[in-house]
């Protein structure tokens, strides 16, 4: 462990043990894209008998897979648009001020993805029913804003405590008033802060499967889909490009997110 | 105050406007009113429906009828202790803390190399590469195992052309970790586990790591440490907070989840589908509340621990 010159260097067996650790965390996700174009019948042989492109068409005609492709995206702009909202209010009540229950109300946001996906699930099911409403598009939607708002929030506060708040003052000095200080100053600010937290709940709603299995009712969105393809296995093919599809649209904006957000300390951060 | 308010009507100018100055003013006013929609939101609809839950687990299941009456009870958390709810309590925790051991095992070296020896690109490579499988689709890297447990799956294929199916066997035939074949063999299942929270584990001990300065390990090398000694006095306790942060993900999440038991390995409940099924085809709400008990206890006490043991600072 010297460090004279520059820094040191790994012994080999580490760096067998990293660069081992990245293959096995990548081999699935490469299995996955192998397979979307396997033109192999039964979806999954290996090695694979031939590569091609059919069942990318086969499955975008299929009305049930289009189906689910369209609750998705629109449960998840739902949810993400909530989120957005719910989350740049928090930010801004909890970032500068200390009152009573500060740190209650920042706990309450964590809640929902630290407690496990079954217990926001059966709680916000059980709510439902106690109030008599019926599970469907807006239960999906009301659950996944739930656990979105965190990712917007972290992002935001980031932003707003980076922001010094002579910023505001001078915009005030100069005969700005309120409305517009939040409009030409402030908001710009936190424009990337914001579409970076948009893009990884979008991310987190699209991809959410256990919430969802319980508040769905009848809904099919596209992880449900997928779930209910793998207890009753049939058309591997078509599976295949539907989980590479799903992946891509969950992995995209995560990417764009991290890369908007490079330069602040808390980006991404924590788990689902 | 009325005299601000009557100059402001002066200036030509909206209501937003006006209020925006108003709220400018009245920090109080504008705090509580940004607070109200989280308040509603969180408080009542997220709050209120777990305390809701937590009550239905003292109401009363008819079993003939298939029934809840409003009776309060204590047998639903007397039920938990039957023999076969105890199995499945136990079976789930058991699961957890290996799975948690596991990915801090296989995590630990590859953080430890991402904190103290990548730089530049290979360190932006490290994040990314060990960030997008942490973010990919969960129910796609389910299914990805699945069929790559399968028996038709690259697996066997792999341990075929290496000759190693005798040993395959042999490990599956290996009571507590076998089963028929891969993908429903509990070894097959715990694979699955520690794969898919692996990445929860490695950033936090990562973090917890690249904030250990390099001028304690120098001086522990000055003072005549070997690099094992420097490790296991100096770095290991330093990174530890690291460690537990990651665990509290991988255990609580292999606490909750049902779906990978429902795909991978053998039949036999865990938490999350006792819960699933109780609610769901059985109706039985009051037993499937107090089973979320379980992990909101469990989780309740180790975040009690892991914030003892530092571990928030490490997140």
């Amino acid at each position: 462990m010297r460090s004279d010159n520059g820094h040191p260097r790994a012994p080999r067996w580490l760096r067998i043990m990293a660069y081992g650790g990245l293959l096995f965390l990548h081999f699935p996700i490469v299995m996955i894209m192998l397979n979307a174009f396997n033109a192999d019948p039964g979806g999954s042989a290996f090695p694979p008998t031939g590569l091609t492109l059919h069942w990318f068409s086969e499955a975008l005609a299929r009305e049930d897979v289009l189906q689910a492709i369209g609750l998705s995206v629109r449960v998840a702009a739902m949810a993400t648009g909530l989120a957005l909202v719910l989350g740049l209010i928090t930010a801004a009540a909890l970032y500068r001020r200390q009152f009573w229950g500060k740190e209650a109300l920042s706990l309450m946001l964590i809640l929902p993805i630290a407690l496990p996906g079954i217990i926001t699930g059966i709680a916000l099911l059980s709510a439902f029913k106690l109030m008599g409403a019926e599970p469907g598009f807006w239960t999906i939607v009301i659950g996944h804003a739930t656990f979105c708002v965190v990712m917007v929030y972290n992002n935001v506060i980031a932003r707003f405590r980076r922001l010094p708040h002579s910023l505001v003052e001078a915009s005030m000095d100069l005969g700005g008033d309120g409305w517009m200080t939040l409009r030409k100053v402030v908001l710009p600010q936190l424009a990337t802060a914001l579409l970076a937290g948009g893009m990884l709940a979008f991310a987190l709603s699209f991809d959410e499967l256990i919430v969802t299995t319980f508040t769905a009712g009848h809904e099919r969105t596209l992880p449900i889909w997928l779930l209910n393809q793998l207890s009753r296995p049939r058309d591997a093919p078509i599976t295949n490009v539907v989980a590479m599809l799903v992946m891509l649209v969950t992995a995209i904006p995560i990417l764009l997110a991290h890369y908007l957000t490079r330069n602040t300390a808390a980006s991404s951060g924590s788990g689902k | 105050m009325s005299a601000t308010a009557t100059a402001n009507a002066a200036v030509p100018s909206g209501l937003t406007r006006r209020l925006a100055n108003l709220l400018y003013r009245r920090p109080n006013v504008y705090l509580l009113m940004l607070l109200i929609p989280p308040l509603l939101w969180f408080g009542v609809v997220y709050l209120g429906s777990l305390f809701a839950l937590l009550g239905q687990s003292f109401y009363t299941f008819d079993d003939f009828s298939m029934t809840v009456s409003h009776d309060l009870t204590l047998a639903n958390y007397q039920a938990l202790l039957v023999a076969a709810n105890g199995d499945v309590l136990l079976r789930t925790i058991t699961m957890a803390v290996m799975v948690t051991l596991a990915a801090s095992l296989i995590g630990f070296p590859i953080a430890y190399y991402m904190a103290r020896y990548c730089r530049g690109w290979e360190k932006g490579l490290f994040y990314v590469a060990v960030m997008l499988p942490m973010w990919a689709s969960y129910i796609v890297k389910v299914y990805a195992w699945t069929v790559i447990l399968s028996k038709e799956g690259v697996l066997f294929w792999i341990i075929q052309h290496l000759g190693l199916t005798g040993v395959m066997d042999s490990l599956l035939a290996t009571p507590g970790l076998g089963g028929n074949t891969l993908a429903t063999s509990h070894l097959g299942r715990f694979l699955v586990f520690t794969y898919i929270w692996l990445p929860f584990m490695i950033l936090p001990i990562q973090a917890a790591l690249e904030r250990v300065p390099q001028s304690l390990l120098q001086a522990s090398a000055d003072l005549g440490a070997r690099p094992i000694q420097t490790f296991r006095t100096v770095l290991l306790p330093l990174a530890f907070p690291g460690v537990v942060a990651g665990s509290i993900f991988t255990f609580s999440l292999t606490l909750g989840d049902y779906i990978i038991p429902q795909l991978v390995g053998p039949s036999g409940l865990f938490l999350g589908s006792m819960v699933y099924t109780m609610q769901g085809s059985i109706g039985n709400i009051p037993l499937a509340a107090a089973f979320t008990v379980v992990p909101i206890v469990l989780i309740g006490l180790y975040l009690m621990l892991a914030k003892r043991l530092g571990a928030f600072d490490a997140l």
